[in-house]
């Protein structure tokens, strides 16, 4: 889990709806084993011509654009589990994403990752890219501690849930806190009904 | 105040509340395959830890696997390791394997049920989105990612934050060449897939009642591509007429406290939900999708829309305004969690028997699982298939994803039984068109897009 608290960045902007894991990080790059070295991958489809050179016409090849947080549409991170999307957007460098809508497992992974899944209302989306494509350099201020996300005069509250924020914010995993808490999972299973697997 | 089945589930589940929001929830089965789990078992590793209940884990290979000489080494360097990382491990931790040549290895959301490892009111989880088919059984099944994957090794647990509720009814009866698939697929086209973002979905009406348990899991499977997290029916007679004699149905004492629990698994007549939408079985027809989501569906007769997403349009090559009726297809793939059961395989077998498959398509039968391919096998399904010109292959996710040799080439079309259209998905460059097995084989048999009730005597449903 890698710690946030306060990013001041530039942004990129892809603004499609639906940008599914697949188009993230395609499946024949989920062959690894390790989770290092698949920012390579990221877009890979999009971002590449058949011929392997880079597709000028794709934002993350454009030099107008840079920073660590990247815009997409509604219901970012739909399809697949694959964890791989998260590590592939952070492993290139961003650490937040701007989406009107996150699809649910994508949200998660995120969380557990420590990139920023930050959802904001329609309206603030599109003052937000409007800005952005008038002056790329447009600074952004993602805060966690008090939930706001800043641009030029405009601001706004995103949601975090509290227990996940101070996770980030402190850069604690799950699975260390549910170890801790083995004798109390084990109290559990002795009044459960359902049985574990009679593996013979 | 009532409750919904998924709170009841749930419920019986929370070892322990974190805040108002936020519960650790026990988990029952967790299903491990090679792709999401090498860099979890990693994470143990690194701090130390074993597997903390190796009885409720069971793990086994399939998106990575050849479909053919499975006998065989693995021949792509980067699928062998992946899957003899997956090997490795399980020796290490002492993890249950059904791994490639085991009579029990096939794709994870086949094999759960069909083993009896997935049982009604337990919580599944498996680093697959599409773990949401085993909700068929009446489970709280659902996807996670490999972070969760570690969590659920090292403590059999999860910090979750309950989902919404969302009730989507059907009531009626299908009519002639109508499936389960259609079904989801309608339902799909209608509330698009960000529909149930956010929400666990039952599905409930005289519809599912009605459906074989096979049938709702091709229905559950697909509750992922509506953006739910996962999807239920309630456990009837039929579901325990399903588990009965299933290999590892618990026995005795401790399936008479099961059953006296299921027999509580209903959502109330009191039980409130976040969202609702009922849809009428009769409005159902077989359905194609068009564009690059699940939800880009018609009605086979239908044109595409107008208001059809552009970008979809172009990477499949279609026309906003146009039927698809005729047109020319490539490939047909008849496999993948959604539709590759005995009851999907020997749906396409009734419809190609007898008749012979276009020689421009190529067309393959991947059965879900070794214990599907046996039985496929033992009624001859296999020989259907093959007289037809269609390949029957072995197990394995195959062209669902395309991880292994298996996949779309560059601009062709492929009818797919599977639930993702996504671009690429099957390949770089490859259109896939979703369907039901029957579609899916009326238009293997054609080479064209097909409605299929056309090939269809008045005595087949
Ligand atoms: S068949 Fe397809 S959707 Fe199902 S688990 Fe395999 S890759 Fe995933």
């Amino acid at each position: 889990m890698k710690k946030f608290d306060q990013l001041t960045t530039t942004a990129i902007p892809l603004l499609i709806d639906h940008i599914d894991t697949d188009q993230i990080i395609p499946a024949r790059f989920l062959k690894t084993t390790v989770k290092t070295g698949i920012g390579e991958n990221l877009f890979r489809d999009w971002r590449y011509l058949p011929n392997t050179q880079p597709n000028p016409d794709f934002v993350l090849n454009q030099s107008t654009y840079s920073g660590e947080l990247l815009i997409g549409g509604e219901n970012f991170g739909c399809g697949s589990s694959r964890e791989h999307a998260v590590w592939a957007l952070m492993d290139f460098g961003f650490r937040v994403v701007m989406a009107t809508s996150f699809a649910d497992i994508f949200k998660q992974n995120a969380l557990n990752n420590g990139l920023i899944p930050l959802q904001v209302a329609p309206a603030f989306w599109e003052s937000c890219v409007q800005a952005i494509q008038n002056n790329p350099s447009t600074k952004i201020t993602v805060d966690l501690n008090d939930q706001t996300v800043k641009f030029n005069d405009e601001s706004a509250h995103f949601e975090i849930d509290a227990f996940r924020k101070q996770c980030i914010l402190k850069g604690y995993t799950d699975l260390d806190y549910l170890v801790s808490i083995q004798d109390e999972i084990t109290a559990f299973e002795a009044a459960h009904t359902v049985p574990a697997i009679g593996f013979q | 105040m009532g409750k919904t089945l998924l709170d009841k589930i749930w419920d019986k589940h929370v070892v322990k509340q974190i805040d108002a929001v936020t519960d650790v929830l026990y988990i029952d089965r967790h299903f491990v395959h090679e792709v999401t789990s090498p860099q979890a078992f990693s994470e143990l590793k690194e701090k130390g830890l074993p597997v903390f209940r190796i009885n409720n884990t069971v793990a086994t290979a399939d998106h990575n696997v050849p479909t053919k000489d499975q006998h065989l080494p693995i021949q792509e360097a980067l699928s062998r390791k992946q899957v003899d990382t997956l090997i490795a491990n399980c020796k290490e931790f002492g993890v249950e394997l059904y791994g490639l040549g085991h009579p029990f290895q096939g794709i994870v959301h086949v094999i759960g049920p069909e083993l009896g490892l997935t049982l009604p009111g337990i919580t599944a989880v498996c680093g697959d989105s599409h773990t949401s088919t085993h909700g068929a059984l009446g489970a709280v099944a659902f996807g996670i990612g490999t972070s969760q994957v570690a969590q659920t090794l090292a403590a059999q647990c999860l910090i979750m934050k309950r989902p919404k509720k969302m009730r989507i009814s059907v009531n009626g009866s299908l009519g002639k060449g109508v499936t389960p698939k259609d079904v989801i697929l309608y339902i799909a086209s209608q509330i698009s897939t960000s529909g149930a973002t956010d929400h666990f979905i039952e599905f409930a009406g005289t519809t599912f009642e009605a459906m074989s348990i096979e049938g709702r899991m091709t229905v559950c499977n697909m509750s992922i591509e509506l953006g739910a997290r996962g999807g239920l029916v309630a456990p009837d007679q039929k579901t325990f007429d399903y588990l009965k004699g299933r290999k590892f149905l618990p026995k005795d004492q401790d399936l008479e406290q099961l059953q006296a629990y299921w027999k509580t698994l209903y959502s109330d007549n009191e039980a409130t939900f976040d969202k609702e939408v009922t849809f009428h079985a009769s409005d159902i027809d077989p359905m194609i999708t068009y564009g690059t989501n699940p939800g880009l569906g018609i009605k086979i007769q239908d044109q595409v829309p107008l208001e059809a997403p552009k970008k979809s349009l172009e990477y499949m090559a279609v026309e906003a305004g146009q039927s698809l009726i005729g047109k020319r297809i490539e490939n047909v793939f008849i496999g993948s969690c959604t539709n590759a059961r005995i009851e999907d395989l020997r749906l396409a077998a009734s419809l190609v028997k007898g008749r012979t498959t276009a020689p421009h398509v190529n067309a393959m039968v991947i059965p879900g699982s070794k214990q599907v391919e046996k039985q496929a096998i033992e009624e001859g399904l296999d020989k259907i298939f093959e007289a037809a010109g269609f390949q029957f292959r072995q197990p394995g996710c195959s062209a669902c994803l395309g991880m292994n040799e298996d996949k779309v080439p560059k601009g062709e079309y492929c009818v797919s039984t599977s639930n993702r259209n996504f671009e690429g998905r099957q390949g770089v460059g490859a259109r896939t068109m979703l369907a039901s097995p029957l579609t899916a084989a009326a238009c293997a048999i054609t080479g064209t897009i097909t409605d299929v009730r056309e090939m269809m005597s008045y005595e087949e449903v």
